[in-house]
């Protein structure tokens, strides 16, 4: 349907709206579970950061730019620049450790009998990735939603 | 401590990272730029310090030995180059506080500046040529973004020929690589080196080593693509335009300076007689396009044009001593030409005009920037005792020595034209009366403007810069005269990074 006042196509039906609400933290849920797979299977920082700015852009579209301003509570400007900062910040550890810069870094935490989590600096580096991707697509469309409107 | 060889790298990465951080206050974005260029001055000058006791500073990124990983090498060459972009990314940093309007800095300037200087210092540094061209394309997407802040309709027709020529040039580049590989297998430069050395001279080593030169030849802005840079670099902030003028373009001359001394020296005959054309042709198209223009910036474009001849000269001839003139003519020709940007934009900022016929009077009013200006276009000419003079000297000298007489006496011909057009400048912009009609209230101080400082302070340090390195030329000259002889021995350089292995 139209908007009389602003001549902005809104797509308010009631499928999209409702759909949009539940796919979001699926989605989500799903693009951190790509970025923790991507370690040696297909995934990582790059493609869950595409599927969670999916998610949020779904979002926009069914709800507006407002309520989707609201529920990030970050500024995607923010979160780019977050990004970046994390990919830089995990080549420069290895050098504190006697290493060349960007060498890998592994620490492993022992959580009772036989579990383990594998921290890294790689991980780290696929965290950065991951939120500049969504960063940067977040920013780009919500400054083109909000120069639409 | 062969990490240093990596910060000049890390430093314009990370305060890129911080100012998109701070994007809400202009304040530290402008002090974050301000600070990390400083810092990476003086990590320059102390990595340029290591490489002079030590040669070579050699590291492998993340632990992978070459051929294998990426390499990180600094040898003088690369030391200098580093220095040189440590002093004009300081430089504008600190006049760019003055002369960005507040639009400009709200859409990424400062964090585009960042990743441009971290695109350069990668190039200088890289020792891989892929990785080369990465740092390339980081330089040229950052660039791409500076030229077009604003979105004048000029900057858009300029940037529409600098996108597609560069672009050209990268995918030459790109294929050239790709035929390096399927042929020797390793993309390693000290690893091809050695390996190109043991294959037979065959066409296709001098086919790779053309493709290459036209790649680098259309960066730099050589004879004949080089008419992108006229046709952009007068469009953007003044700032910008003066960072590219220093920095950019001499990319493409580093890179044909490591390529054609450490790589492709097999055939020298061949394709270092190219390069003599190519830089006669550059030098006299440059200044004679230069004769024609009127407006202040695109003047000083077509001179980059003709300097870079001058540069390329260097390297055609072959010789220790030209190799020396021509990393000297780099050197002064950066601090130089971007200073004479800089007092275009302090022009700009006094009477409102790049526009030569609507100057004037400067020197009337404000004589010390008329002297400011006199001390950067007379060491562009080449007159004693500035920077200028002991750079065509000594290509003069290496030219006369080795019996090229043509291109030599080219060289001689273009520095009198170019000293024909500095004094077309001085006479339009400062000496002539301000014309009728043209608002002189900056200029006389009637409008009183507070942050004039932040502008002279560049200016003055880069003229101080011109008249110290044409003084000093002794000392400059032992430090070139050490990277000449490594850049003449290539072995050097291969044992460096591959060590003790075959």
């Amino acid at each position: 349907m139209i908007d009389k006042k602003s001549g902005v196509v809104k797509a308010n039906t009631v499928i999209l709206h409702t759909a949009a609400l539940f796919l979001l933290p699926l989605q989500i849920l799903f693009s951190v579970f790509l970025l923790l797979r991507g370690h040696d299977e297909p995934g990582g920082g790059f493609i869950a950061g595409l599927v969670a700015s999916g998610a949020v852009v779904l979002y926009l579209f069914a709800h507006g730019v407002e309520s989707t301003r609201r529920i990030m509570r970050f500024d995607p400007r923010d979160i780019l620049g977050l990004g970046l900062l994390f990919g830089v910040i995990s080549g420069l550890i290895a050098p504190f450790m006697g290493e060349p810069f960007f060498t890998a870094q592994w620490w492993t935490l022992y959580l009772g009998a036989e579990t383990e989590i594998k921290l890294s600096t790689v991980l780290l580096f696929d965290i950065g990735v991951y939120f500049a991707v969504l960063g940067t697509i977040l920013t780009v469309v919500v400054s083109l939603t909000e120069a639409e409107e | 401590m062969s990490h240093l060889v990596l910060i000049p790298i890390l430093i314009p990465l990370l305060a890129g990272a911080l100012s998109l951080v701070s994007w809400r206050s202009l304040l530290l974005q402008r002090w974050i730029a301000v600070v990390a260029t400083g810092l990476l001055l003086l990590v320059s000058i102390g990595l340029l310090q290591l490489t002079r006791e030590e040669g070579f500073v050699v590291m492998h990124v993340g632990g992978w030995a070459a051929p294998f990983g990426i390499t990180i090498v600094a040898d003088l060459l690369s030391a200098i180059m580093i220095v040189m972009t440590g002093v004009i990314g300081f430089t504008i940093a600190i006049y760019s506080m003055a002369m960005t309007p507040e639009r400009h800095e709200r859409f990424g300037y400062y964090p585009l500046m960042h990743l441009l200087l971290a695109g350069v210092s990668g190039a200088f540094l890289t020792g891989d040529i892929f990785n080369l061209y990465v740092w390339f394309e980081v330089m040229l997407l950052a660039s791409f973004a500076l030229l077009t802040l604003g979105g004048e309709r000029a900057q858009m027709e300029g940037a529409i020929k600098y996108v597609t020529l560069n672009l050209f040039s990268s995918a030459i580049f790109l294929s050239a690589i790709g035929l390096v590989y399927g042929t020797v297998g390793t993309l390693n430069m000290a690893d091809l080196a050695y390996k190109l050395g043991q294959v037979e001279h065959s066409g296709m080593v001098n086919v790779l080593a053309l493709m290459f030169m036209v790649a680098f030849g259309i960066k730099a802005a050589a004879f004949p693509l080089f008419f992108w840079l006229p046709a952009s670099y007068h469009t953007p902030l003044v700032g910008i335009s003066a960072l590219f003028a220093g920095l950019l373009t001499k990319v493409g001359v580093y890179a044909l300076y490591r390529f054609f001394t450490l790589i492709f020296n097999g055939d020298v005959d061949y394709t270092h007689n190219i390069l003599l054309w190519g830089a006669g042709l550059t030098m006299v198209s440059g200044v004679l396009g230069a004769a024609a223009q009127f407006e202040f910036r695109r003047l000083l474009s077509f001179h980059i044009v003709s300097q870079i001849g001058y540069m390329i000269l260097g390297l055609a001839l072959f010789t220790p001593l030209a190799i020396i003139g021509g990393i000297f003519v780099i050197v002064h020709n950066i601090v130089v030409k971007t200073n004479l940007f800089l007092v275009s934009g302090l022009v700009y900022r006094l009477l409102g005009s790049y526009d030569l016929k609507k100057l004037g009077g400067v020197y009337r009013h404000r004589p010390g920037i008329a002297l400011l200006f006199l001390v950067s276009a007379l060491s562009l000419a080449g007159l004693p005792p500035l920077s200028g003079f002991v750079a065509k000297f000594l290509l003069i000298r290496a030219g006369l020595e080795v019996g090229a007489w043509t291109v030599t006496g080219v060289a001689l011909l273009v520095s009198v034209i170019t000293l024909y057009s500095m004094l077309k400048i001085w006479a339009e912009v400062f000496w002539k009366p301000v014309p009728e009609g043209v608002n002189t209230e900056r200029l006389t101080g009637e409008k009183p403007d507070s942050q004039l400082w932040l502008l002279l302070l560049p200016i003055a340090g880069l003229a101080a810069c011109a008249v110290l390195i044409g003084v000093n030329g002794q000392p400059i000259y032992e430090v070139l005269e050490a990277a000449a002889e490594q850049l003449l021995n290539p072995a050097l350089y291969i044992e460096a990074v591959l060590g003790d292995q075959p």
